[in-house]
C-alpha cells in the first residue's frame, strides 16, 4: 500500500515534469524491486538489455525517450551488468543543444566512463566546445565532467580554458574551475606545475573573490599545496588570519550560516590551513593567536558542527606553537569533550588528547578516569582510539599496565587487520620500555602465542638473538637467568595445543641451545618435549627442522660433556621417520643428527661449541687465501681467470676455439649468475683414469646410469669415433641436470662464504663485541604500584602515575640490529629454505654425486671422523652425512678451481659439432689433471669439519652434495 | 578528501554509491559488503566513526549515521574532520529531504537518476574535497 502510494507520487511528479519517466520505466524499477531472487533480477534486467538495445538503435527515437533509455542505461549498468552497447549514444547525448539533454549526456558518461576509456577521445572535442558556451550551466556541466573524465594526457587540451574561466563573472563557473584545477593538480602535479607558481596568484586572487563559495572552493587546493611546501605560502597567514576572523565575526551572508554556526566547513578548512602554517613557526603563529581565542570562546558546544569547530581548534593549538592560554582552553573543552555522553564527542576527546599530549603531557593526568572509562566502553572505535592514545603515552613507568591491557584485547578481537596492528605495538612498546628481561620474554610469548601467525618473522628472530645475546654487558649471570627463565617458560607452554609455527620455532631454538645449559632439566627430558613437538605439528616441516636440530644440539652438548646419550625410543623413530622424509632438508637433518651422535667428545665440541650462536664470521671475499693455487695452476700452464663480462663478450666472437664450453654456458643467459662457479661440473673433467678408480670405490645403486656417463666422459679422450652421437647424448643429461647442478653449487657457495676464517681467532673477539652493549638499568626504574583500592584509580594510577618521568631507555630493537656483522640466526630461515628449494630440485649432478646421493644409508656411528676421513677405510663410510660436512668447507678451493677449469678447459656441455675442438677439449682435460687433484687436496679436512660444525651449530646447513669431497679424499 | 559515499539500506542494499578513485564494479561490491558487515555489527549507541584501514587501505576513515531504513556512509581520509563529516551527512540528508519533501528509502529507489544527478551536479561530484562549497551550493 505503502510503495503504491510512492509510486503514484512518482507519477505525480512525473507529470508534473520531473524526469517523466514512462511507466515502463517505473514497472522495471518496480519488478527489480520486487524480485525475489538474484536470478529473477538478472533475467529482468537482461530482458531490459535487450528492449534497450532493440529501441536504442532505432532510428529517429525522439530524443525525450532517448534520455529515458539512457538513464535506464544507467540502472542497467548500476545492477552491475553490461551497458557499452550505449555508451556511445550517451556520447552522442552530450552534443545535444537541449540543456537537460546534455546534462544527462555527461552524468551518463561520467557514470560510464573511467578517465581511461576510447571513447574519452570523443568527448573531449565537445567539453572543449561547452567551456566557451556563453550559457554558464552548460559551462557548468562540462567541468563537472571534465573533473572526471580528463586524463592526464588530455589535461593539456582543456587546460588553457579551464584557466581562463577563473576569471567568469558568474560565481560559480568560478568555483567549478577552481575544484578542475585542483583536480587536474590531484591527478598529475607536473601538469599543472607551471601553474603552481601562478595558482598562488590565482588563489590569492580568488581568496578575496567577493562570493564566499568561491574564496571555500580556493581553500581546497590551497590546503594540499601547503601541505607539500610550507615555507612558501607563510606571507598568506595574515590573510587566513583575517578571512577566519571575519567569518567568525558572522560577515559571511546568512545563507552559509549552517545550524547557527557561521560558516563552519570554511572555518575548519582555515584551522586546518593555520595549523599547517604555524607548526613549529613562533612568529605565523602569535598571528594566530587571538583568532583562535575568539573561536574558542564564541563556539557553542551544544550543536554538532559547534564541537567540531572546537575540535579543530585543539588540532590547530597543538599543532602550532604553544601558547599555554590556549592550551588550557583546549584542555577545557577535551574535559567537556571527556565527560560527555556522545561517543562521539568522546572519541573525538581521546583524539584531541592524543594530540594535547605531545606539547604539554601533564594533561592527561586530569582525564584519567575518562581514559580507562574508555577504554572499557564496548564500543569498539572508541577503544581502538584509546588504546592508539594509551600507545603514544607509553612509558617505563606504565609499560607493563598498557601493554598487558593491549594484549588483552588483542585476544579477544578476531579482526586480523587490527590484531596484527596491535601486536606489532606490544612488540614495539616491550622492546622500547621493557623494564626487565623476564617480563620481557613473558610479553613476547604472549604475543606469539595468540598472535604468532600475524607477527613478522623478524620479531622472532630478533628474540632469538636478544635471548642468545643477553641484555646485559658484562652480568653473564643475568644473562643465563634470563636464558633458564625463558626456557622454563617454553616448557611450560610447550605442552598446550595449536602454537603458531613462528613460537614453535622460537621455542625449538631456544631449547636446543639453553634447554640443558643451566642442569635444572635432564637432556632426555627437553629431548622428549622436542620430539613431540615434532610429532605434533608433523606437517610443519620449518619447525621439524627447528626440533631437529635442537635435538641434534642437546645430544651434542651431551656428548661434549662426557654424558652418555640414550637415545630415547620416540627420538629414534622420529629419526628414522624423518631420514625417510620427503624434504630433503629434514632427511639430511636427520643423518646428520646421527652422525653426530656418533662422534667422539673431542669433535663433538668442536662441531657444536655451547653458546657460540652469537659469535661473528668473517669472510674473506677475495678468496685470497687461495691464492696460492691460482699462482701454482697458472705456472702450470693453465689460463688464467677471465672476468664474466669479458668472457661473455667472448662467446659471440666464435665458438671455433678453445672456448666452446663459453659458447654452452652463455646459450642461456638467463643462467648467467648461476654459472659463475662451475664446481659441479668439474668431475666430469677427471679423466676417465680417475673415474675409474672412483667406480671401484663407490658402490654404485644405478650401474646404468654410470655406465653410461662415464662412457660419456671418457669417450672424447679415448676415442673421437663417433663423437657427435655420445656427446649428444650427453647433452641431454647436462641439460636436463645441469641446471639445478649449477643452483645447488650457488648454495653450496653461499655457505662455504660464511664459513671461511671462522677459527678460533674471531671467536675471541666476537664474544667481545656480544658483551659490548649498553646496559639495562631500568630494573630500579620501576615504580612501585600504587595500591588504591577501587581498581580504576589502581589502573589509572599505573597508567598516569609517572607521567613527568621521560627516561626512555635505549630501544632494545635498535640495540640489537645496530650490530654491524649480521649474526647468523637471522639469516637462519631464508637460508634453510634456499637449500630445501635446492635440493629438492638437485638430481645428482653427475656420478659422483650420484654414488653420494643413493648410497646414503650405512653410517657406522663409532669410527673416529678424522680417520675416516683422512683415511677412508671404507668406501660406503664416504657417504655418511658427517662427509657432507667437510664438503661445505672443502669446496671453496675447487670453486676457484672448477671455475679456472671452466676458462681454461672444456666442459662436457658443450655443444659443439666440431670433433676437433672435442680433441682439444679431452687435451686440455689431461694436461689439467695434475693440477686437479693437486688442487683439491688443498683444504685440511679437519680445519673444514671445524668450520662446518661451526657453521651448523648455527643453524646454516651446507647442503650441496660435493664430488670434489670425493677427489679430496682419493688424492 | 572524501574518496567515497554509500548509502545502503539496513539489509545491506546499496541505495547510492558512489567512489571518486575509480573502481571496477566487483571492487565496489565488495568493498559496500564488507562495510555493510562491520555497520550491522555495530551497537546502536556506539559512535559514528569508524577506522576503515582494513577495508579501504591505510589512512582512510569511515563515518555513517543511520536514518531509519538507510545507512548513510562517508569514507574520507584524516584532512577531514570526523564531527563536520557527520554534519555533511547531516547536509545531504536536509538536501534530499528538501528535494523530495519527506524522502524515504523508496524515494532513492525510485528516483535514482535524479538522487545521483543531484549528486553529481552539486560539488561533491566534481570535486571530492571541497566540502566547503557544500554549503555555498
Amino acid at each position: 500500500m505503502e510503495q503504491l502510494k510512492t509510486i503514484g507520487r512518482e507519477l505525480a511528479m512525473g507529470s508534473q515534469g520531473g524526469f517523466g519517466q514512462s511507466k515502463e520505466f517505473l514497472d522495471l524499477v518496480k519488478s527489480i524491486g520486487e524480485a525475489r531472487s538474484k536470478a529473477e533480477e538478472d533475467r529482468i534486467v537482461l530482458h531490459e538489455i535487450e528492449t534497450l538495445k532493440r529501441r536504442i538503435s532505432e532510428p529517429d527515437t525522439p530524443k525525450r525517450k532517448m534520455k529515458e533509455y539512457i538513464i535506464r542505461l544507467v540502472y542497467v549498468e548500476m545492477l552491475g551488468h553490461d551497458a557499452s552497447f550505449g555508451y556511445i549514444h550517451a556520447v552522442k547525448m552530450t552534443h545535444d543543444d537541449s540543456l537537460s539533454l546534455k546534462r544527462t549526456g555527461y552524468l551518463a558518461v561520467t557514470l560510464f566512463l573511467n578517465e581511461d576509456h576510447d571513447l574519452i577521445i570523443l568527448i573531449v572535442n565537445t567539453i572543449q566546445k561547452d567551456l566557451k558556451s556563453d550559457n554558464y550551466l552548460v559551462v557548468c556541466a562540462a567541468l563537472n565532467a571534465v573533473c572526471r573524465l580528463i586524463n592526464e594526457e588530455t589535461i593539456p587540451a582543456v587546460l588553457p580554458q579551464v584557466v581562463e574561466l577563473l576569471g567568469h563573472s558568474k560565481e560559480a563557473v568560478r568555483k567549478k574551475a577552481i575544484m578542475a584545477l585542483h583536480r587536474f593538480y590531484q591527478k598529475s602535479p607536473s601538469s599543472v606545475q607551471h601553474l603552481v607558481s601562478n595558482f598562488r596568484k590565482v588563489g590569492l586572487l580568488r581568496l578575496c573573490d567577493n562570493d564566499p563559495g568561491v574564496m571555500g572552493a580556493t581553500l581546497c587546493p590551497l590546503f594540499d599545496l601547503i601541505t607539500i611546501d610550507v615555507n612558501s605560502y607563510k606571507d598568506l597567514v595574515i590573510s587566513f588570519v583575517s578571512i577566519l576572523k571575519q567569518v567568525a565575526e558572522r560577515r559571511l551572508p546568512k545563507s552559509y550560516d549552517y545550524h547557527q554556526m557561521p560558516a563552519p566547513f570554511i572555518q575548519i578548512r582555515l584551522l586546518k590551513i593555520m595549523a599547517l602554517l604555524g607548526s613549529g613557526d613562533k612568529l605565523a603563529s602569535e598571528n594566530m593567536y587571538t583568532v583562535v581565542g575568539d573561536i574558542f570562546r564564541k563556539c557553542d558546544s551544544s550543536s554538532n558542527i559547534g564541537n567540531a569547530i572546537l575540535y579543530e581548534c585543539i588540532c590547530c593549538v597543538s599543532s602550532i606553537y604553544p601558547n599555554p592560554k590556549l592550551i588550557e582552553s583546549a584542555a577545557d573543552v577535551i574535559a567537556r569533550f571527556l565527560k560527555s555522553d556522545s561517543h562521539n564527542l568522546k572519541y573525538m576527546g581521546i583524539d584531541a588528547l592524543g594530540r594535547l599530549i605531545k606539547t604539554s603531557p601533564e594533561i592527561a593526568e586530569q582525564h584519567q578516569l575518562a581514559v580507562i572509562d574508555c577504554l572499557e566502553d564496548p564500543d569498539d572505535t572508541l577503544k581502538r582510539k584509546t588504546f592508539e592514545l594509551l600507545y603514544k603515552m607509553t612509558k617505563s613507568t606504565n609499560v607493563e599496565v598498557i601493554v598487558d591491557r593491549m594484549i588483552d584485547y588483542m585476544i579477544s578481537i578476531n579482526d586480523n587487520h587490527y590484531k596484527t596492528e596491535i601486536a606489532s605495538r606490544c612488540v614495539e612498546l616491550a622492546e622500547q620500555f621493557a623494564p626487565s628481561n623476564h617480563w620481557f620474554i613473558q610479553t613476547m610469548n604472549k604475543v606469539f602465542e595468540h598472535a604468532g601467525d600475524l607477527v613478522n618473522i623478524k620479531v622472532a628472530h630478533n628474540l632469538m638473538r636478544l635471548i642468545a645475546e643477553g641484555f646485559g654487558e658484562d652480568d653473564d649471570n643475568a644473562d643465563s637467568q634470563l636464558r633458564s627463565s625463558a626456557v622454563e617458560s617454553y616448557l611450560r607452554i610447550i605442552g598446550e595445543p595449536k602454537l603458531p609455527s613462528v613460537f614453535l620455532q622460537v621455542i625449538c631454538w631456544v631449547l636446543g641451545e639453553y634447554g640443558t645449559a643451566d642442569g635444572k632439566f635432564s637432556a632426555s627430558y627437553i629431548t622428549g618435549k622436542l620430539c613431540d613437538v615434532a610429532e605434533a605439528y608433523s606437517n610443519d616441516e620449518t619447525v621439524k627442522a627447528y626440533a631437529v636440530t635442537s635435538l641434534m644440539k642437546i645430544s651434542a652438548f651431551e656428548i661434549a660433556a662426557g654424558r652418555k646419550v640414550d637415545m630415547l625410543p620416540e627420538c629414534q623413530s622420529l629419526i628414522e621417520e624423518l631420514s625417510a622424509s620427503h624434504s630433503t632438508d629434514l632427511q639430511q637433518r636427520a643423518y646428520e643428527l646421527q652422525a653426530v651422535i656418533g662422534l667422539d667428545a673431542r669433535a663433538v665440541e668442536i662441531i657444536m661449541p655451547s653458546d657460540a650462536s652469537c659469535e661473528d664470521i668473517e669472510i674473506d671475499k677475495n678468496l685470497s687465501f687461495l691464492d696460492g693455487y691460482v699462482q701454482q695452476a697458472i705456472e702450470k700452464g693453465a689460463q688464467p681467470y677471465i672476468s664474466e663480462n669479458e668472457r661473455s663478450g667472448m662467446l659471440n666472437i666464435s665458438n671455433f676455439r678453445n672456448q666452446d664450453q663459453h659458447e654452452a654456458s652463455s646459450m642461456h643467459s638467463l643462467r648467467f649468475e648461476a654459472y659463475e662457479l662451475p664446481k659441479p661440473s668439474m668431475p666430469s673433467r677427471i679423466p676417465p683414469v680417475s673415474l675409474a678408480s672412483t667406480t671401484e670405490l663407490v658402490p654404485v645403486p644405478e650401474p646404468s646410469y654410470l655406465r653410461e656417463t662415464q662412457k660419456v666422459a671418457s669417450s672424447p679422450s679415448v676415442s673421437n669415433a663417433d663423437p657427435s652421437e655420445l656427446r649428444l647424448r650427453l647433452d641431454g643429461v647436462q641439460k636436463k641436470w645441469g641446471r639445478p647442478t649449477y643452483s645447488s653449487s650457488e648454495t653450496s657457495t653461499s655457505s662455504s662464504t660464511s664459513q671461511k676464517t671462522v677459527n678460533g681467532i674471531s671467536k675471541v673477539d666476537a664474544t667481545g663485541t656480544v658483551n659490548s652493549k649498553a646496559h639495562d638499568n631500568s630494573y630500579n626504574s620501576r615504580k612501585p604500584q600504587v595500591e588504591i583500592s577501587p581498581e580504576k584509580q589502581k589502573l589509572a594510577a599505573s597508567l598516569f602515575g609517572g607521567s613527568s618521568k621521560t627516561d626512555k631507555r635505549g630501544s632494545k630493537a635498535g640495540k640489537a640490529s645496530s650490530h654491524a656483522v649480521e649474526k647468523p640466526q637471522t639469516t637462519k630461515a631464508p637460508v634453510k629454505s634456499s637449500a630445501v628449494e635446492k635440493i629438492v630440485v638437485q638430481p645428482p649432478p653427475d656420478l659422483l654425486d650420484l654414488g653420494e646421493t643413493t648410497v646414503v644409508s650405512s653410517c657406522p656411528p663409532s669410527v673416529d671422523p678424522f680417520k675416516e676421513l683422512e683415511g677412508l677405510i671404507e668406501p660406503t663410510q664416504v657417504t655418511s652425512s658427517v662427509n657432507h660436512g667437510v664438503v661445505g668447507a672443502a669446496n671453496k678451493s675447487p670453486d676457484l678451481m672448477g671455475l679456472y677449469v671452466e676458462t681454461a678447459g672444456s666442459g662436457p656441455s658443450t655443444d659443439d659439432a666440431n670433433p676437433l675442438s672435442g680433441l682439444t677439449n679431452s687435451a686440455i682435460k689431461n694436461a689439467h689433471e695434475g693440477t686437479t687433484t693437486q688442487l683439491s687436496k688443498g683444504p685440511n679436512t679437519k680445519h673444514s669439519l671445524e668450520k662446518d660444525a661451526l657453521v651448523r651449530q648455527m643453524g646454516v646447513t651446507p647442503t650441496s652434495h660435493n664430488p670434489n669431497l670425493f677427489k679430496d679424499l682419493l688424492g | 578528501m572524501i574518496k567515497s559515499v554509500m548509502v545502503m539500506n539496513t539489509q545491506g542494499k546499496p541505495r547510492l554509491s558512489k567512489f571518486y578513485d575509480y573502481q571496477p564494479v566487483e571492487k565496489q561490491q565488495e568493498l559496500i559488503r564488507s562495510v555493510f558487515g562491520v555497520l550491522c555489527s555495530r551497537a546502536e549507541n556506539v559512535s559514528n566513526f569508524m577506522e576503515a584501514d582494513s577495508i579501504f587501505g591505510p589512512d582512510t576513515r569511515l563515518v555513517y549515521k543511520h536514518y531509519a531504513t538507510l545507512y548513510f556512509v562517508f569514507v574520507f581520509d584524516s584532512s577531514e574532520n570526523e564531527l563536520a563529516m557527520l554534519d555533511l551527512i547531516q547536509v545531504f540528508v536536509e538536501t534530499l529531504d528538501k528535494c523530495f519533501k519527506n524522502v524515504c528509502e523508496l524515494d532513492i529507489v525510485f528516483s535514482y537518476s535524479k538522487v545521483v544527478l543531484e549528486a553529481a551536479s552539486s560539488a561533491i561530484a566534481l570535486v571530492s574535497k571541497s566540502v566547503s562549497s557544500w554549503r555555498s551550493r
